[in-house]
């Protein structure tokens, strides 16, 4: 049996055993079948969900959001990162306000950027926009900071301008580094957003999913969040494909 | 000349500069909100925050909030760990199942696990069970790639050490295999314990439930503003300290 024949097998065989293990759970009589419903209402909320309008407006609604934020956590984060990534003293000033912030858990914000913005869309863009700075800002002055010294003064001795040192020399050296902190940005974004939906919010994937929690409706919230799940793996992939290109 | 010169040496220390930005950011935001210009209601005056800590300190008792959620960080990584360990020593025993899982586990990291929240609530409600299990989840992803990845990286010299020796296969694991991958598998438990401590400050937020998280929520639905804050900043300075903490510790260990 090749290899890439074996990792089907065991994927193939993991997620039936999944899939198995929660069906047999419903069925067993051991919980409430309110739940956990059996797959069978579980597939037949998610095509009623995908099949209603309301889903798009709330899925336009979170996207929008997710867009918004993540333009601003990146243009905030290559600023900043381009600053102290060149600047040791500002970097010495700074790094552990920006790490102390980083390790912080970002949905503890929100009730801040909800004093600003208020419930809507735009305090969701704020929270993901704080969330998705950190990363993009990490590896970008990271990268910064690791570009070879030995790279730095071949440029100066070849006289390139500033321009040509950030077009030449900055800018192939920190690629990487910031298309990786850019995927990781958007994810946290992702998950920023939508946690500020589930917490305080009247639109959304996220207030689908509670909403669906508060009024009991569960084979309707499983079937969001697996719909919301999909959507992140995808968005997530497609990010990794592109890091990839890059690295190329 | 002889004066000055010590002394703006010393302001360019970046730790100092770092002090001074922090103190004119907050001198410069509670002009502006004595000012009328920012709202007190958007943001407090940093002198009342700093007392609000005080006051969280007594009415909320914050050092019980902060070790009960410490405890649920703890209680997160050693649930993870009791799962993770085993699944990453089986990722490493059956090439098959680590190629199968790895990129899942490595997907499963980047994807909003946290949002499955609502999922425990309806198993276990709203108790600290739903806050340990969820910090669970995400501890267990670092724990188990780490301990996958360090058995992997164990040194061949090693190895050959031991069928020099005639080790069977329980004695060659425990014995050479397990200590020499220790080291990564304690960097795994030091990243699942800070991204567990995270997630259980998120979760207690969003569920109102637990120690510092709840207080935060509690105060925003009382309009205490200033006492958020204050739990917010506590909330910052905990994590920081807590992730300097253990990588201090970890380097330490190593250098022994």
């Amino acid at each position: 049996m090749t290899a890439a024949l074996q990792v089907a097998l065991v994927r193939v065989v993991t997620v039936a055993v999944l899939l198995g293990a929660w069906q047999a759970l419903a069925l067993s009589g051991v919980v409430y079948q309110d739940v956990v419903p059996p797959l069978g209402p579980i597939v037949s909320a998610a095509i009623a969900t995908v099949l209603d309008p309301g889903f798009y407006y709330d899925a336009a609604v979170t996207i929008g959001e997710i867009l918004v934020g993540y333009v601003l956590a990146t243009a905030a984060g290559l600023a900043v990162g381009v600053v102290l990534g060149l600047s040791p003293f500002l970097r010495g000033a700074f790094m552990p306000y920006v790490d102390a912030l980083a390790t912080t858990p970002k949905i503890i914000f929100l009730p801040i950027v909800m004093l600003g913005f208020g419930i809507g869309p735009s305090s969701k863009m704020a929270l993901g926009a704080i969330a998705g700075f950190f990363p993009v800002v990490l590896s970008t002055a990271a990268g910064l900071v690791e570009v070879e010294a030995v790279l730095v003064r071949v440029g100066r001795s070849f006289h390139l301008t500033p321009w040509q040192m950030v077009a030449k020399v900055y800018l192939p050296a920190v690629r990487g580094p910031i298309v990786s902190g850019m995927r990781l940005g958007l994810g946290v974004v992702v998950i920023a957003v939508l946690l500020a939906e589930i917490k305080f919010s009247n639109a959304g994937l996220g207030f689908r999913a509670i909403d669906a929690y508060n009024h009991f409706r569960i084979a309707e919230l499983y079937a969001v969040l697996a719909i919301i799940f999909l959507l992140a793996a995808a968005v997530n992939g497609a990010m990794s494909r592109l890091e990839r290109s890059f690295e190329k | 000349m002889s004066i000055r010169g010590p002394a703006v040496a010393i302001l360019r220390r970046p730790l100092v500069a770092a002090f001074i930005a922090l103190v004119v950011l907050a001198a410069i935001v509670e002009a502006a909100v004595a000012g009328g210009l920012i709202s007190p209601l958007v943001v407090p005056r940093p002198s009342a925050v700093v007392l609000a800590i005080g006051k969280l300190w007594t009415t909320e008792d914050l050092p019980l909030a902060f070790a009960e959620t410490l405890a649920e960080a703890v209680a997160a990584t050693a649930l993870a760990a009791a799962v993770a360990i085993p699944a990453g020593y089986l990722m490493w025993r059956f090439a098959a199942l680590g190629r199968a899982w790895r990129p899942w586990l490595g997907a499963l990291f980047a994807a909003p696990t946290v949002l499955l929240y609502p999922l425990f609530l309806v198993f276990f409600g709203r108790s600290h069970v739903t806050i340990v299990v969820m910090g669970a989840l995400t501890a267990a992803i670092p724990i188990a790639l780490y301990t996958l990845d360090g058995l992997r990286a164990v040194r061949p010299a090693l190895q050959n050490v031991g069928k020099s020796f005639n080790l069977r296969g329980g004695q060659m694991f425990w014995k050479i295999q397990f200590p020499a991958a220790a080291p990564t598998i304690f960097s795994g438990l030091r990243l699942g314990l800070i991204y567990g401590l995270v997630n259980v400050i998120g979760i207690e937020f969003l569920i109102v439930y637990g120690g510092l998280g709840r207080i935060v929520s509690e105060m925003y639905d009382n309009f205490e503003f200033p006492e958020m804050y204050a739990g917010i900043v506590f909330i910052v300075i905990v994590a920081f300290l807590l992730f300097w903490l253990l990588e201090r510790g970890e380097s330490a260990a190593r250098s022994l």
